[in-house]
């Protein structure tokens, strides 16, 4: 082996912050002649220098159709976009690459796995979700629950934004058929005990579908050691481009599921006769797939590979422990989403003020952080707040942006003293 | 005249506290904290806004916090009035900057008023765009299809 491809897999051992960030062109800027501090990353994160190259060599040297065979530049199309799905799938620890199908996001994947599995469900049947799902992990079961007759039934929380396990116990039960749940909590950062609760409800041969969105940000998962069916995750959120996610799914169940669209490639032969489906992967790709971006997320892997893993996640708990401990330096503050177990992202309000104030007034000091009810209302008719100010962190922030959160935060409290 | 009247009636929004005064105040603040500070004191001019009146009909969509709209048409004057209310502060703010600009006029006038020359006055104060689910457009819209109710002959030009 030369010495250039070993330096090409070197780690870099620890996290220096500082060379983490000089890769995310966009952090260096001023937002309201403020420096920005990016604290939405939740929402969605900031791409590294080897994203960008990347989809940019992708086309200025190698764009073609995929799949198509005829000449060098769909040889080298495919042979970067099959590339990247090859990468998702050591990411994942999948078995097969036949098991990862690219999907637009997390919210097409879990409304692929809805239809998919919408004949085996009978009336009465139910599915297990929880009440901490994104209405991505929520709608297109509900829509399931009208087709079939089957029900959507909730495990509750608890105050401290943790998954009630006596409440998943006494409703998974004979009539449960489905479990989806969220990996990670996008409003509170809980982290659940997926591996568990996959065992249990297999056991009782329910269909398991992971929403792995908020959590593929913070840690690696293996799809094999957690046992799921399904798992699904947003490249955008795991610093790749918008536009692409990816559904891991168990491949004897992708077999026996029905295409979710018709089209070009998802096809082997079509008559009007009998039209027959293309093997896996690509009986679940109708249509000119999302190349770039699919280039684009396996760069995006390639370069999460790059980092000390374990320096990264370390970092991260530094950041919600300083977050935590600051806390108190705001009079009103409190948090929402105590768990024991969590990712950097905290969820607040302040007393006497609406989330839309503080967002706005954050925005004034160069922080840019989410307001609202981040698209899990259920959840927020639990904490019975109409939304939340939600500081969501990533691995490229310092400890010295969560000080200038709390600074502003003290700032706006006496603004509205 | 009811008490309920006197509230529309009595509101210093768009009567006696103008747009030019307003913009004459904000000329004088040089940073963000002392134009918020106004906005939000603005906000604390809003009147009481009757709690029976939180009701669907009144909700004004479209905003990230809760927002309410009412209105009274003075069948002496020709005017109508105003009332917003809403649970966030500087949407208040926002609301009473619209009162001022809007309040206690004709429908007629409302429906010439050029929005997009009114939002761009407001952007004078800075960062005050109609953007960003703060409910300025929504609530501008609220008013003008309200005022378009009481001049039923002519449909409202559409900004």
């Amino acid at each position: 082996m030369t010495d250039l491809s070993v330096a090409k897999t070197v780690t870099r051992q620890g996290l220096d912050v500082e060379a983490v960030r000089r890769d995310f062109p966009i952090l260096t800027q001023c937002i309201n002649n403020k420096p920005l501090v990016y604290l939405d990353n939740g929402a969605s994160a900031q791409k590294p220098i080897a994203v960008l190259d990347a989809m940019d060599r992708y086309y200025r040297e190698m764009h073609s159709n995929v799949h198509r065979g005829a000449h060098t530049l769909g040889d080298r199309a495919t042979a970067a976009f099959e590339g990247a799905r090859e990468t998702v799938r050591g990411f994942l620890n999948a078995a097969s690459t036949r098991e990862i199908i690219w999907t637009r996001g997390t919210t097409e994947a879990i409304n692929l796995v809805a239809n998919g599995l919408a004949g085996k469900l009978q009336p009465d049947d139910e599915i297990l979700v929880s009440r901490m799902e994104h209405h991505a992990n929520i709608v297109p079961w509900q829509m399931l629950a009208e087709r079939t007759g089957a029900k959507v039934v909730p495990v509750q929380v608890t105050h401290e934004g943790e998954l009630d396990l006596d409440s998943f116990d006494q409703l998974l039960n004979d009539k449960t058929r489905i479990l989806a749940l969220t990996h990670v909590s996008n409003v509170l950062g809980t982290v659940n005990p997926i591996k568990s609760l996959v065992a249990k409800a297999k056991a009782r041969g329910v269909f398991t579908v992971v929403d792995g969105a908020q959590a593929v940000p913070h840690f690696q998962p293996d799809v094999q050691a957690i046992d799921c069916d399904f798992y699904t995750f947003s490249a955008h959120k795991l610093f790749g481009p918008t536009g692409i996610g990816v559904l891991y799914g168990r491949e004897a169940l992708l077999e026996a599921m029905p295409p979710y669209q018709g089209g070009g490639e998802m096809i082997e032969r079509v008559s009007f006769e009998k039209t027959t489906w293309n093997t896996l992967p690509y009986k679940f790709e109708a249509g000119t797939p999302a190349i770039a971006e699919a280039v684009g997320l396996g760069a995006a892997i390639d370069y999460l590979g790059t980092l000390d893993r374990v320096a990264m996640e370390a970092a991260e708990q530094a950041l919600l422990a300083r977050a935590n401990a600051l806390v108190a330096t705001v009079p009103g503050m409190e948090v929402i989403g105590t768990a024991r177990h969590k990712v950097p992202v905290m969820s607040f309000k302040i007393a006497g003020l609406h989330p839309s104030d503080i967002g706005t007034l954050l925005d004034q000091q160069g922080i840019a952080i989410r307001t609202g009810h981040h698209c899990a209302m259920p959840l927020m008719e639990f904490f019975g707040v109409p939304g939340t100010a939600r500081a969501s962190f990533a691995f490229y922030n310092t400890l010295d942006e969560v000080e200038q959160l709390f600074t502003a935060l003290q700032k706006i409290q006496r603004l509205f003293a | 005249m009811t008490s309920a009247t006197e509230t529309f009636l009595d509101n210093p929004l768009g009567t006696s506290v103008t747009i030019d005064g307003v913009m004459d105040d904000f000329e004088f603040l040089d940073d963000w904290e002392d134009r918020y500070a106004y906005i939000i004191d603005l906000g604390k001019q809003l009147p009481a806004f009757p709690d029976e009146a939180r009701v669907e009909n009144n909700y004004v969509h479209g905003c990230q916090s809760q927002v309410w709209l009412i209105h009274y048409f003075d069948e002496a004057s020709g005017k109508l009035y105003l009332l917003i209310d809403s649970d966030a502060m500087i949407v208040r703010g926002l609301a009473a900057i619209i009162l001022v600009a809007l309040n206690g006029r004709t429908p007629r006038e409302l429906l010439t008023t050029d929005i997009d020359e009114l939002f761009e006055t407001l952007d004078l104060f800075r960062h005050i765009s109609p953007t960003r689910g703060n409910g300025l457009r929504a609530m501008v819209g609220k008013i003008r299809d309200i005022a378009a109710t009481q001049v039923p002959s002519e449909p409202p030009s559409r900004v």
